[in-house]
């Protein structure tokens, strides 16, 4: 896209080379132990914790100046943090920035995976707000720690069982857990559970970094990924039955839009990377907005 | 047709740009430097400086200005600049015991050696809203002045400890590296030097209301104001190529003992115990929340059984710091589009079954039970 002057007083991408290597040897324990929560010496960010910080750290640490950037929020390029923070990395590393899946070799994304596959070359960087999936099973870090250890993880089941008595299904709609190499259980971060099957297997690395609570994780390419579930209660995504009105995609995820105060309402895709794609293959030149970047 | 809402970048730019008019105020009222703030918002500034940790007036002045006197903003932009700043070692021990004195009031002892010195406090004002403090261009009336003794102003903890009535301070250890919670991650259970610094960085209304908590029976310490001394000490820094001290400067600090009820046992003697609070600047309410907080966190170290808020170390620590709190509550706004649109879908979806009378399982169970803790 462009490449401007990095600001002169930061090193590049943001963070010194000591805090850069400390995190990278936290990813790399992280790699080496699938889904288990490293804790790292997490820095303040230049921006609010909440919005991005474990994701933006981890990020500063994989990039490189040859790397492509992609930034996503709601799967939206153009949500306004996802635009803070693709503006905050083209300053502070000058690396050229696009809203191509298929393009970027480095993808920071908070709530969504994109609806394209991801490839071998590509790095995923989860923004996570609350790594613990047991967290709201039992508040205690010291406690939670005890549990993966021991790989206790009955809790989780009895939770997702009490779902099924009270309400007929498993009732967590988005940071659905998983179990990832048959061992740690983890949080996808708040993504919705649509999107866990394509944790599964994929080819591209996946980090997870969570600034405030100070731990990274990490998905290896080709790690099997399961959502937890019972034989007689299977896992299963969930969409809105219907196609985005703007692409006419029957297979994404869409984001439902109130357009007056009627009770009308329409339905998107909320990855609009994908939308804009099939907009354009189907009429080429045609409602696209050229909004891109 | 429908174009879904675009144009983030403008619209930041533009946000940006009305925050900078915004702070501004009225431009006929003339701007307020950093230097006033400095000067004249000293305490503000002071706060600044320790929960941002970082000694540096005139970047707090700044912080302030920038914040448009929101301290938690001013707190959080510090923070930001002092994460950047390389670390080039640890200072040696300061030695309040020498502190320049400016104020030092004991509750225990009516009169001590060096005496009680009152200073510039609010303690004994009327809190009468004055127009003078609005300023008519006089200058303040001249402070009275006389020479504190540094010299025979012993700490209160000190007087005590000679003759063993409180338990001594724990033994310096200088070939152990200091804890430092910036660089490493807090794990559990923490020391007492990186509980204390997490105080000290700690959000002062948090410790003000934990500290508060110990007094009303949530813990109970049993404190007693000691000593509060406000003052300026020397830095000390050894570089490893030289190995001596050299002195870096000086600082203000705030610093508090409290004085808690005794304990004892088969082996030791009954003696008091301490709860202890240091800050920088001018910052009493703080240091002592911090001190009564300290204490309340000793519970384990001390045989008591840890039942309250104020002696949960791991409830206290991970939820002082008002940068990180703030910044996860606020993130509330940001959007939650598709976790909502999943939530919407799965709670129509029971109240569709609901409607048909599908779920065998419905019975005694109470519709609307939480599904999901808490928005993320």
């Amino acid at each position: 896209m462009n490449a401007p002057a990095t600001a002169p007083t930061y090193n590049f991408a943001y963070l010194d080379e000591q805090t850069k290597r400390m995190i990278r040897r936290a990813i790399l324990k992280a790699v080496a132990i699938p889904g288990y929560q490293v804790p790292f010496a997490s820095r303040e960010m230049p921006m609010p914790y909440g919005w991005g910080t474990g994701g933006v750290q981890v990020t500063a640490a994989v990039l490189g100046p040859d790397d492509v950037l992609k930034v996503i929020d709601q799967g939206a390029d153009d949500t306004a943090n996802a635009v803070s923070i693709r503006k905050f990395f083209v300053r502070t590393a000058g690396v050229r920035t696009t809203t191509s899946t298929a393009d970027a070799t480095v993808i920071q994304t908070r709530h969504r995976i994109p609806e394209a596959p991801l490839a071998e070359n590509q790095v995923i960087v989860f923004q996570v707000p609350i790594p613990e999936p047991l967290r709201f099973l039992e508040p205690r870090e010291t406690e939670t720690r005890r549990m993966h250890a021991l790989e206790e993880y009955g809790l989780m089941h009895v939770k997702l069982y009490e779902d099924i008595a009270r309400h007929g299904h498993i009732a967590t709609a988005y940071a659905y857990p998983v179990k990832v190499e048959g061992r740690y259980v983890m949080d996808p971060s708040p993504t919705p559970k649509f999107d866990n099957p394509k944790m599964n297997d994929c080819p591209a690395l996946q980090l997870f970094g969570a600034g405030r609570e100070k731990r990274i994780y990490a998905i290896p390419p080709h790690t099997e990924v399961v959502s937890l579930d019972f034989e007689d209660h299977p896992f299963e995504r969930y969409r809105f039955a219907g196609a985005c009105a703007l692409c006419g995609a029957a297979d994404s995820y869409l984001d439902e839009v109130i357009i007056d105060d009627c009770g009308g309402r329409m339905f998107v895709c909320s990855d609009t990377d994908y939308c804009e794609g099939r907009r354009d293959t189907q009429a080429p030149g045609a409602g696209t907005e050229a909004r891109r970047g | 047709m429908y174009v879904a809402a675009k144009g983030g970048e403008r619209a930041i730019e533009n946000a940006h740009r009305l925050l900078a008019h915004e702070r501004r105020g009225d431009p006929a009222v003339p701007e307020i430097t950093t230097a006033q703030i400095e000067e004249q918002l000293t305490l503000a500034v002071d706060r600044v400086m320790n929960e941002g940790s970082l000694y540096d007036r005139e970047l707090a002045a700044l912080a302030i200005k920038q914040a448009r006197g929101d301290l938690i903003e001013a707190i959080f932009l510090v923070r930001a600049f002092r994460a950047t700043l390389p670390r080039l070692g640890a200072s040696e021990p300061v030695e309040t015991a020498a502190m320049a004195i400016r104020r030092r009031i004991s509750a225990t002892f009516k009169d001590l050696p060096g005496g009680q010195v009152l200073g510039p406090t609010f303690d004994y004002t009327h809190r009468l809203l004055d127009t003078q403090a609005n300023g008519d261009g006089t200058p303040a009336t001249e402070p009275a002045h006389a020479a504190p003794d540094a010299a025979r102003m012993p700490r209160v903890t000190d007087l005590l400890a000679h003759d063993d009535l409180i338990e001594p301070s724990p033994q310096p250890a200088p070939d152990q590296p200091v804890g430092d919670l910036t660089h490493d991650p807090l794990s559990f259970p923490a020391d007492r030097d990186l509980r204390l610094q997490n105080l000290a960085r700690g959000d002062e209304g948090l410790l003000l209301a934990l500290g508060y908590s110990t007094q009303r029976g949530y813990g109970r310490t049993h404190p007693f104001a000691g000593e509060i001394r406000l003052g300026a000490v020397e830095l000390e820094f050894t570089p490893p190529e030289l190995g001596f001290a050299v002195p870096l400067g000086r600082i203000t600090l705030t610093e508090c003992q409290m004085v808690n009820q005794f304990k004892g046992s088969a082996t030791t003697p009954p003696r008091f115990t301490r709860g202890y609070g240091l800050g920088f600047g001018h910052c009493e309410r703080k240091a002592m929340s911090m001190a009564l907080v300290d204490r309340a966190l000793r519970a384990r170290e001390l045989g008591e059984e840890v039942k309250a808020p104020a002696q949960d170390e791991e409830f206290v620590l991970s939820h002082s710091d008002n940068v990180q709190a703030t910044g996860f509550v606020e993130h509330l706004k940001l959007p939650h589009y598709v976790d909502f649109q999943a939530e919407l879908g799965l709670v129509r979806r029971l109240r569709a079954e609901f409607e048909a009378g599908v779920p065998a399982q419905r019975a005694q169970e109470p519709v609307g039970a939480p599904v999901q803790e808490a928005a993320e």
